[in-house]
């Protein structure tokens, strides 16, 4: 077991630097901030400008061809929720995905919630 | 099936709507555990930069010392119908991440806040933290080979809950287990609801503050 000071990374929580890499460096995404249950879509519009964006962009546009909640991308790609939503802020701001917000009225719809009770018995 | 509060206007019908539930308590209680047992788990790691005072004996006044933590999160998926899915969460268990919390609770339907009847103790931080904070939540007592047995009324007293929180044996492992505690949270917070709209129509009464 290593020193307590460095105990912040461990071999299983994966390579550091190669993310903040791919985000050049930036640890504050663009605009408003993505809910982890956030539903994101691509728009299916082209790049303006290929160059502009990374793989990792590419393969986020690739895995919500289908809507997939921001947790979800995260996970997929095994990327830090962090440098996702920041490659996703890029794409916001490009006009390449669009982005469902959780509705909170959901919570207070009596109906919604009956169906989520039933639905869970039902599993 | 047209949902109220839902955004249409942004071309995304077809988007299932989603809701999220927060599964809490002390380290080593069984969180993984139940959320492994009803949904399909994955990890979710979060990079957080965390500001450590006082580490460093060297002499860079106005220069803190910056530390990057990896949290890793458990979080599961079930999909109650094609157009609505639920997202567990596991809170982390160390104290240092409780920044997490909030943006975990933002929005949540509920939590379900495990206990062990030999560390009852570990699950005060998750219940003082959504009493606090308003969030529906139900205790569930994990049985652990070798634990005593307790009735529901002697954990209620240990942990000081109201008597409108519901208390509920339960074996992470199992699946129906993790059902019913999912279920029983779901129509706690439907009662909670109820009794919200009955008090709401007594003109004394003033509707609480929810957070965003």
């Amino acid at each position: 077991m290593p020193a307590q000071d460095d105990t912040w990374h461990d071999e299983e929580a994966g390579p550091v630097v190669r993310p903040y890499a791919v985000i050049h460096g930036r640890t504050k995404p663009t605009g408003e901030r993505l809910d982890l249950i956030a539903m994101i879509t691509s728009t299916r519009l082209p790049p303006p400008d290929p160059w502009q964006l990374d793989p990792e962009h590419f393969s986020l546009l690739r895995l919500c061809r289908v809507p997939m909640s921001v947790a979800d991308l995260a996970a997929d790609l095994d990327l830090p929720l962090g440098v996702v939503r920041i490659l996703l802020g890029d794409l916001r701001d490009l006009g390449l995905i669009a982005v469902r917000r959780p509705a909170p009225a959901l919570l207070h719809d009596p109906q919604i919630l009956r169906e989520v009770a039933d639905g869970l018995r039902r599993l | 099936m047209d949902y109220a509060g839902s955004d249409r206007t942004d071309g995304l019908a077809d988007v299932p709507v989603t809701i999220k539930i927060l599964i809490a308590g002390g380290f080593g209680v069984g969180k993984t555990t139940l959320v492994s047992s009803v949904s399909e788990i994955r990890p979710l790691r979060t990079e957080e930069h965390l500001s450590e005072p006082g580490t460093n004996v060297d002499v860079l006044d106005g220069v803190e010392q910056k530390t990057t933590t990896t949290v890793a999160m458990d979080f599961g998926r079930i999909t109650i119908r094609n157009d609505l899915l639920i997202y567990l969460f596991g809170t982390p268990g160390q104290h240092r991440f409780w920044f997490m919390w909030d943006e975990l609770a933002i929005g949540a339907l509920g939590a379900v806040v495990l206990a062990d009847t030999r560390r009852l103790a570990d699950s005060f931080p998750s219940i003082d933290y959504f009493e606090r904070r308003g969030t529906p939540f139900i205790v569930g007592v994990n049985r652990f080979d070798g634990a005593r047995h307790f009735q529901p009324e002697d954990i209620r007293a240990a942990l000081d809950l109201d008597h409108g929180v519901p208390i509920i044996a339960c074996d992470a492992r199992l699946r129906s287990s993790g059902k019913i505690l999912l279920t029983a949270l779901v129509e706690h917070a439907i009662r909670i609801q109820q009794a919200i709209r009955i008090l709401s129509r007594d003109p004394d009464y003033a509707a609480p503050v929810t957070a965003p």
